[in-house]
């Protein structure tokens, strides 16, 4: 008799813990993305340009949602890291050094430095002291970038940008075929990284701190270290998206370090669903690419309607679009 | 041997409210110790003070001998110090399983590896499983923990605990707001406690005090009324006192 029931119950186990065992594995929905993107290249080829600046835009959002949607971080500086990683692939390409993948990298390396740096010093607060510290450290670097002309070409611009071939082959074109490919590239990457860190054991304690950060003192968790890492990587990432833009557009300004440039990358991941690590795969198109339509007609509607969007999206779809799909998935289910 | 646990000279004061007032106390290895006395004594931040939620206005922590007075609050925990919470405090979103794995990916340090997934650390997940199963929560291993009744939700509070190997336990009144037909689950569950690790418990409930504790301390204002066995307890008229004006029942 005790062996029959105890043969059940190791049923029962194996199949919990495979269940359990196996979340990170790939789902057939994680490629519709890419093969959207794909498909995009060859039906909208007047549109690569606009392609390459939405997936450095979505490298971007990724990179915050990793903040605020996974460790519960909330900033509203995150454009910190992006200007300074176009800041520095912008000052190499204007000084001599024009290969492209080698300025990615330094713009990581950088970028990752003031995230470390400025981490150590915000990361110690929370709620709206962390928001506006946050904010502070984004708005020194942009006063920064503005005094120290003689390097960032100030409130001008940083101009004469010269990028070579990517591996001395593909030249970056008018019309954004390059880019597109190139953009889309590193975004596979940096999602690759992404992913992963969200379905390890560090990317789940981060969960673990955003739910609960009592609790994660309570279990020996080193809190303030995690949260300095996942802010170094998240801020490497946003670097390496302010470098795709800067070499893909030949142009870094001050507006890469400003406060409207946080805020909207955080209104694009609410659009999309934030914590879900598809929201910006989502939110970032919609903006960008209903941005450029109505933009064209009036800048001024445009971000009336932006903001009754958002409205919307905060009373009625709450978790974006996607915690919209999400919800209608549930009730479908639970019928 | 030094004690399991030791606090001397203890101080915690909030401006003129002194929350814990120079409290010696000597927790022993194995000990089933209660901690009673009557809403705000100061149990909980007494609790507080030993882990390192709170840090102490004065006074010495010491574990297994040596002290822990200035160590973080997961470095006691990695030396064996765990506790409970009064009010559960659990990931609520997440499954069961999970908030167990989580505390078991703490203390045997995969919670730092960035790269592989977790689910590839299958060790952690059916030690997390094979946790449950004792305490009958298995069947809901899989289940978001807002979704468990409450005094469910207790007995999640014990598991995370056990998840990370105590030395030395202090439970927080672990079967506050369970309703009275299940409290005797959560007594068992203390009751089987391997005989190895100190436990204080923190108890209204004067039933399960006198049915699992071999000492009892009283505080009363922050500071320590009386200590000594349940019988010298029951019949000290200092305890009777508080008892009768304040008691919970
Ligand atoms: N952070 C704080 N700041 C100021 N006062 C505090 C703080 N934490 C606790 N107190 C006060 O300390 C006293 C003791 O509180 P504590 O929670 O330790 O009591 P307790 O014995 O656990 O009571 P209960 O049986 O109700 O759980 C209370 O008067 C409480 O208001
Ligand atoms: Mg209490």
């Amino acid at each position: 008799m005790t062996d029959l029931s105890s043969r059940d119950l190791l049923g029962d186990r194996k199949a919990v813990i495979d269940a359990f065992a196996r979340r990170h594995r790939f789902k057939w929905y994680e490629a519709i993305p890419w093969l959207a993107a794909i498909a995009c290249y060859f039906l909208f080829e007047s549109y690569h340009a606009l392609g390459a600046q939405i997936f450095a835009t979505i490298l971007f959002a990724l990179s915050l949602d990793l903040l605020i949607g996974f460790a519960g971080i909330v900033t509203l500086g995150h454009a910190a890291f992006f200007g300074v990683g176009a800041y520095a692939a912008g000052v190499m390409a204007a000084n001599g050094w024009h290969e492209p993948l080698s300025e990615v990298l330094v713009a990581a390396i950088v970028a990752a430095g003031v995230g470390f740096a400025s981490g150590l010093i915000v990361l110690r607060t929370a709620g709206l002291t962390l928001l506006m510290q946050t904010l502070v450290v984004a708005a020194l670097l942009q006063e920064l970038a503005n005094k120290w002309s003689s390097v960032t070409g100030g409130s001008d611009g940083l101009l004469g940008m010269k990028i070579d071939p990517i591996f001395g082959l593909f030249r970056f074109d008018l019309f954004g075929d390059t880019a597109y490919v190139y953009c889309l590239a590193v975004l596979f990457i940096g999602w690759l990284i992404a992913r992963n860190i969200v379905y390890s054991s560090f990317g789940r304690s981060l969960t673990g701190i955003r739910e609960n950060t009592n609790r994660m003192h309570a279990i020996g968790a080193p809190v303030d270290r995690r949260k300095l890492v996942i802010y170094t990587i998240s801020a490497a990432l946003a670097g390496v998206s302010g470098a795709l833009i800067a070499q893909t557009t030949a142009l870094v300004g001050l507006n890469t370090l400003a406060l409207s440039k946080s805020g909207e990358l955080i209104i694009m991941l609410v659009i999309g669903g934030i914590g879900r690590l598809y929201g910006a795969f989502i939110g970032v198109p919609l903006y960008m690419i209903a941005q450029d339509r109505f933009s064209q007609i009036d800048p001024i509607y445009w971000y009336f309607w932006i903001g009754l969007f958002m409205i919307f999206v905060v009373v009625f779809a709450r978790g974006g679009v996607l915690g919209v799909f999400e919800r209608f998935n549930q009730r479908r289910r639970s019928r | 041997m030094a004690p399991a646990l030791e606090t001397k000279s203890l101080v915690k004061r909030f401006g003129a409210l002194a929350v814990a007032n120079d409290i010696n106390f000597t927790l022993e290895r194995g000990a089933r110790h209660a901690l009673i006395g009557p809403n705000g004594a100061g149990k909980t931040s007494f609790v507080n003070l030993v882990t390192g939620v709170l840090t102490p206005s004065s006074g010495d922590i010491h574990l297994a001998g040596e002290s822990i007075t200035a160590l973080s609050r997961a470095q006691r925990v990695k030396r064996g110090l765990v506790r409970t919470f009064q009010i559960s405090a659990l990931f609520k979103k997440l499954t069961v399983l999970e908030n167990v794995t989580l505390a078991i990916a703490e203390r045997v340090g995969a919670a730092n590896d960035l790269w592989r997934p977790a689910g590839h650390h299958r060790d952690i997940i059916e030690e997390a499983y094979d946790l449950l199963v004792p305490l009958g929560l298995a069947d809901e291993a899989l289940r978001p923990v807002t979704e468990l009744a409450y005094g469910r939700q207790r007995m999640i509070e014990i598991a995370m605990a056990l998840a990370l190997k105590p030395k030395v336990l202090l439970l927080d009144e672990p079967a506050a707001g369970v309703p009275p037909r299940e409290t005797g689950a959560i007594i068992e569950t203390i009751e089987r406690l391997p005989a190895d690790i100190a436990v204080l418990f923190i108890e209204h409930d004067m039933e399960l005090v006198f049915r699992v504790a071999q000492r009892i301390t009283v505080l009363v204002q922050g500071a320590v009324l009386v200590e000594g066995t349940p019988a010298e307890i029951a019949e000290d008229p200092k305890v009777r006192q508080v008892y009768l004006g304040e008691s919970k029942h």
